[in-house]
């Protein structure tokens, strides 16, 4: 019988523990996961993971996500894995090809699941601290995201450039860095700070800098927010927390060129 | 034009914000956002108050505009957002969100 290892992977204090027999499979999540991997934290939740064989005809390897709950079960299907979660019992698996992005994506979606309940969400942004407070940037592929985060000054730490953890804590939203990163950037630094502000990213030659309305700020915070769901009671909590987020924290829209300097206008 | 009912659908998430209505769809996500006009006559959907009423006891009396205007306008308005399942419309009244809507249209 092969070994298995398990892999406890650690986003915003929410501990998932990653168990394969596949060796392979668990150098590729160990090396994915790196900084985020917490051996002697206590799981909150653990999936099996087997891995599909390569040669193995195994369905539409295209076929878009699809998430959908069942009797307090979430099922999840792409075309490079399927998944079964029971908050419940806090057990789940996947079974999937041999890459990061499957357990990557099973990880992302649990997370939206259980922010959704707890004033929290995975957004499209990429979030940066410096004085120890943390600014989130957003917007959609190609606004910048990646690009404000690489010009941060060197006593920033970049949480993540491209999905951002926010949640609620007591009376305040944190950020906490997240490994979520796409093909060709690193994971983020796990750490986590009180959100200052959003900022809603645009190029522009001639910087722009200015406030958001309340409701512009929900806008934006609901067009970029990661949500796999067709759920309306987490719809709900969805937008109750993208309203009460615009109420608590400041938004404006920041429009840049890709000039170290925009990081002065960032307080 | 003046006598449709109308009501809010179901698997919907609003909220009002700074006078707008954001509307989150739960089936696909699609979100939609109502300027203060439109709020108004989400907000009046009780599937009993008959939109020429609304246009008449709100929009006239809150906002400088004609009624034929207004009611144009927010007849427009209940279209479209009937044509996107966001609200549900009869010539009859209809029961209060969330429940049997026969013979409604979509």
């Amino acid at each position: 019988m092969q070994a298995r290892t398990t892999v406890v992977v650690d986003v915003g204090d929410v501990p998932v523990a990653l168990s394969t027999g596949d060796p392979t499979l668990a150098a590729v999540l160990q090396q994915r996961f790196h900084r985020f991997l917490r051996p002697s934290a206590a799981p909150a939740f653990h999936f099996d993971i087997s891995v599909i064989p390569e040669d193995a005809e195994d369905g539409d390897r295209d076929e878009d996500l699809q998430v959908r709950s069942e009797g307090g079960l979430w099922r999840l299907r792409r075309g490079d894995f399927r998944a079964e979660w029971d908050p419940d019992t806090r057990r789940g698996w996947i079974h999937q090809r041999l890459s990061p992005y499957a357990a990557d994506s099973v990880l992302r979606i649990v997370h939206t699941l259980l922010l959704s309940r707890e004033r929290g969400f995975l957004l499209h942004a990429s979030s940066v601290v410096r004085n120890g407070r943390a600014f989130l940037f957003t917007g959609p592929s190609g606004a910048g995201k990646t690009t404000i985060a690489r010009l941060a000054p060197s006593d920033a730490v970049v949480l993540t450039d491209e999905i951002s953890y926010v949640r609620r804590v007591g009376d305040r939203y944190m950020a906490y860095g997240t490994p979520f990163a796409g093909e060709l950037s690193d994971s983020g630094e796990p750490i986590s700070a009180p959100v200052a502000a959003l900022f809603g990213l645009a190029w522009a030659a001639d910087p722009v800098h200015e406030p958001l309305a309340e409701g512009t700020a929900v806008q934006i915070l609901m067009r970029n927010i990661l949500f796999f769901a067709a759920d309306p009671a987490l719809s709900r909590h969805l937008l109750d927390t993208a309203c009460d987020f615009a109420g608590a924290v400041p938004a404006f829209r920041l429009a840049f060129a890709p000039d170290a300097r925009v990081w002065s206008t960032i307080q | 034009m003046s006598d449709v009912f109308f009501t809010r659908a179901g698997k919907l998430a609003a909220r009002k914000v700074a006078g707008e209505v954001v509307i989150l769809r739960a089936d696909d996500s699609s979100l939609y956002v109502l300027n203060p006009v439109a709020a108004a006559v989400w907000e009046a959907a009780d599937g009993r108050t008959p939109l020429g009423a609304v246009v008449r006891d709100v929009i006239c009396r809150d906002y400088d505009v004609d009624p034929e205007t207004a009611l144009r306008d927010a007849s427009e308005f209940l279209a479209a957002l009937a044509a996107q399942g966001i609200l549900h419309t009869s010539e009859q009244p209809l029961p209060p969100a969330g429940q049997a809507l026969d013979g409604a249209r979509a």
